[in-house]
């Protein structure tokens, strides 16, 4: 159990200090996270009274897209310099190198959202500073994270890439997308009273598909 | 080889008597809906393509559980057979989904006085429509036949699970966000309605299996196709070296 935690940190070390290194991954994410929530004030009255309903889905909508750039770029960085061969070379389990992929996927996605979030409440002047909020977070971009690990290495090894990566995976994250919705906004407008059914729908989705492409990644990585 | 011709033979004597059959059952469910059925009483005439449109959406969501059962297998046993029920399976279903959008369209503009309600049915049945053309761009971009299987088989198993999770989450969109919410009246059907369903339902089941059939045997004659073109230019590559 040890030993796997210790792979898996490995994994997950490698993506950290690739970041570091070379930079290609967090700025642009973030960048674009934030511009595309202040391209929304456009489209959308970001500072009358609806404000926390439509700035949780401009924030939600933000957060995919760069969840998209930063999943597509990271699998690609893998293939073009041919180090998605050597890890599958290495004497692991499959699954531990979709789990370190997995949490660095998490972790890049995450720190985007944690730093753009004081951001888009600053602009919009909406209280955003709230563990429930945290929570919502976290398990809104596991289940990003998940299912978009397994789907982007997919889209890798195909002719398309970058088209079919979000063209698979909107259908297939619309659930995540309504609950972290919902939920936002129920945070930021302080009605938590219907709270609970959302959280529980993003967990169940978290656990489930990240069991689903924890077992078929082995297959996926094959081809 | 005479096995192979045997077996041929024998699916497409089971593809005519289906075929024959899902006509017939047609034929008297159209009857049975059109003709034997009542007029409803609050919808009219408009009411009757109930007797196509959910035989139609029963078929789509059967040949979707048919491609999730054939993934499962393909991904466990590594035999084309499996990749080849379940690519068949998804185009009749993504054909039948198509149908169901455009038929409840239809329905929907009389009844309810709109093409399109975001209710967690139709937006569940669109959603599936999409994991179904994300299924066939996968299969198409993805180069190899081996990759194609593997990857569609994963999509598959994917929306499989997916599906009543968006219906949920939809749903709950809905009720917690109370809106002018349009259901059809729960009220029990008259005898003559549920009877032109059943048939109906018969009918497009059959008509399924025939298509399933028919699809399967023109997979199949693709693969071998393309294992011939295959051999084929091996053969040529040895000459050119041999020469």
């Amino acid at each position: 159990m040890r030993d796997a935690m210790g792979r898996v940190s490995v994994v997950v070390w490698k993506d950290l200090l690739t970041e570091v290194r070379t930079k290609e991954l967090f700025g642009g994410m973030m960048i674009f996270a934030v511009l595309t929530i202040i391209t929304f004030n456009f489209a959308f009255d970001l500072t009358g009274t609806g404000r926390a309903a439509s700035g949780a889905g401009a924030m939600w909508v933000a957060f995919n897209f760069a969840g998209f750039l930063g999943l597509g770029r990271s699998i690609a960085l893998e293939r073009d310099r041919g180090s998605l061969d050597g890890l599958l070379l290495c004497p692991v389990d499959r699954g531990t190198i979709f789990l370190g992929k997995f949490i660095g996927n998490l972790l890049f996605i995450t720190l985007v959202e944690l730093i753009s979030v004081p951001i888009f409440g600053a602009l919009f002047n909406l209280d955003v500073i709230q563990a429930t909020l945290l929570l919502v977070l976290v398990l809104g971009t596991v289940g990003f994270a998940a299912i978009g690990t397994l789907l982007a290495v997919m889209a890798a090894s195909t002719r398309a890439r970058e088209v079919l990566l979000p063209v698979l995976m909107f259908p297939i994250l619309l659930p995540v997308i309504i609950a972290s919705v919902r939920a936002t906004t129920m945070i930021l407008t302080h009605e938590t009273g219907d709270l609970l059914p959302w959280l529980n729908l993003l967990g169940a989705y978290d656990v489930l598909f990240l069991a689903i492409s924890y077992l078929v990644f082995d297959r996926v990585v094959e081809e | 080889m005479r096995t192979s011709g045997a077996r041929g033979t024998q699916l497409a004597n089971l593809g005519l008597v289906l075929g024959v059959l899902a006509g017939i059952s047609m034929a008297i469910g159209l009857y049975l809906g059109l003709v034997y059925a009542p007029m409803d009483a609050v919808q009219g005439n408009a009411q009757r393509i109930f007797y196509i449109h959910v035989p139609m959406a029963w078929v789509a969501f059967l040949a979707f559980f048919v491609v999730f059962v054939a993934g499962i297998m393909y991904l466990w046993k590594r035999e084309l057979i499996w990749d080849q029920v379940a690519r068949s399976s998804a185009e009749i279903g993504l054909v039948f989904t198509t149908l169901v959008l455009v038929t409840g369209s239809f329905w929907g503009r009389p009844i309810w006085g709109t093409w399109w309600t975001w209710d967690a049915r139709l937006t569940t049945t669109l959603l599936l429509w999409f994991i179904f053309l994300g299924y066939f761009m996968i299969r198409a971009y993805a180069g190899d036949r081996g990759r194609a299987a593997t990857f569609s088989a994963v999509i598959g198993i994917i929306g499989f699970f997916d599906v009543p999770i968006i219906y949920l989450s939809v749903n709950w969109w809905r009720t917690l966000h109370p809106q002018a919410v349009i259901t059809l009246s729960g009220a029990a059907m008259p005898g003559q309605m549920v009877w032109a369903l059943m048939v109906c339902l018969l009918g497009f089941t059959l008509l399924y299996a025939y298509l399933m059939v028919q699809k399967l045997a023109i997979e199949q004659a693709k693969d071998k196709l393309i294992d011939y073109q295959f051999a084929l230019s091996e053969r040529e590559a040895e000459g050119v070296t041999a020469a």
